[in-house]
């Protein structure tokens, strides 16, 4: 075999790209899970905030204005040559919700990550995702030295739907990372149908 | 030009922000009309039959950057921006860029309406528990 022409010859695998959001508070451990299950060492990806993201040129008080960075880390994994999982942590910041909708655009679902020390932390993710009907599940970060609450109890705090699946688990681990996603894909199946019966009958 | 009459604040160093500010690179363009809102995770393919970038003399380093690294794989967008250092917007327009001179071409994922199909689902967790 002639390498170099034949090789190039060969059109390339083009895969279909799918993506989880990780969403939850600062320092939960959103970067932690992703790296956990990432072929790659999580990535970071930016945007400036610029003119261009706002609806009016307001070039007052430009002189001492900074860019603001808008941060995200991603990572993927390769399921298949033609079938790519990636997974974004969402940016932390309240101020950054619009970038959220950019990136829950299309996506197949979320985890919102929790700690039971700081529950509140998670609040705005659920809320955000209840309200544009994105399957989600609560993953609750068991962080050594916080105390263990029973699901029931934090499932009641977080006021979760009963049709929100919540699981215990452990950021840093690859196998329970795994069956948070899992876990994701199979509620997205289910919701959506639901969905395509809704839509028939 | 004096330097006191300059004002209070200089910035130095990193506080002045990158040498090229990175809209510069795409001659202040914060949006491509055909790729606008370009997914993060929308795959560029660079086109196998497609003249040698570097011999082109609009496009810039960055470009070329671009297309080279989607000719040894498809890359997300996503990717392009973290390898390259370069901010999401500024990717997005230098691809559109070449998305118009036919260096490349974009596979868009799923649109955001369309339910993924439920076979591709299953491929998923198959894929995940197999890891």
């Amino acid at each position: 075999m002639i390498f170099g022409r034949s090789e190039r010859g060969k059109p390339p695998v083009e895969p279909v790209t799918l993506k989880i959001l990780v969403a939850g508070g600062f320092g939960v451990g959103k970067t932690t899970l992703v790296g956990a299950v990432s072929e790659i060492r999580p990535l970071r990806t930016e945007e400036l905030l610029t003119e261009a993201g706002r609806p009016v040129d307001d070039t007052s008080g430009v002189e001492g204005k900074r860019t603001t960075t808008v941060a995200m880390d991603f990572g993927r994994i390769t399921l298949r040559e033609d079938l790519v999982l990636y997974l974004f942590g969402t940016p932390g910041q309240e101020r950054f919700w619009f970038m959220w909708d950019e990136l829950s655009e299309g996506a197949l679902g979320a985890v919102v990550l929790a700690d039971t020390r700081r529950l509140e932390d998670c609040f705005a993710a659920v809320d955000y995702f209840e309200r544009r009907s994105i399957p989600f599940l609560v993953g609750v970060n068991c962080f050594e030295g916080a105390d263990r609450y029973p699901a029931e109890a934090i499932r009641q705090a977080l006021d979760l739907d009963d049709g929100v699946p919540l699981l215990l688990c452990d950021a840093r681990d690859r196998e329970s990372v795994k069956e948070i996603l899992i876990g994701v894909v199979q509620h997205a199946m289910a919701y959506q149908a639901d969905r395509r019966q809704t839509v028939t009958t | 030009m004096s330097a006191e009459g300059q004002g209070r604040s200089h910035w130095f160093d990193d506080e002045a922000g990158p040498v090229v500010r990175p809209y510069a690179m795409t001659r202040g363009r914060t949006t491509s009309a055909a790729q606008h809102r370009l997914d993060l995770i929308a795959v560029v393919v660079a086109e196998s039959q497609a003249d040698d970038p570097e011999a082109d003399s609009t496009l810039s380093p960055e470009h070329v950057d671009i297309v080279d690294l989607c000719r040894d794989a498809p890359q997300s967008v996503a990717e392009l921006s973290a390898e390259l250092d370069l901010p999401i917007g500024v990717v997005r327009v230098l691809i559109g860029d070449l998305v118009d001179g036919e260096f490349v071409h974009v596979n868009r994922p799923v649109p955001p309406a369309e339910l993924v199909d439920e076979s591709i689902l299953r491929d998923v967790i198959n894929g995940l528990r197999a890891l």
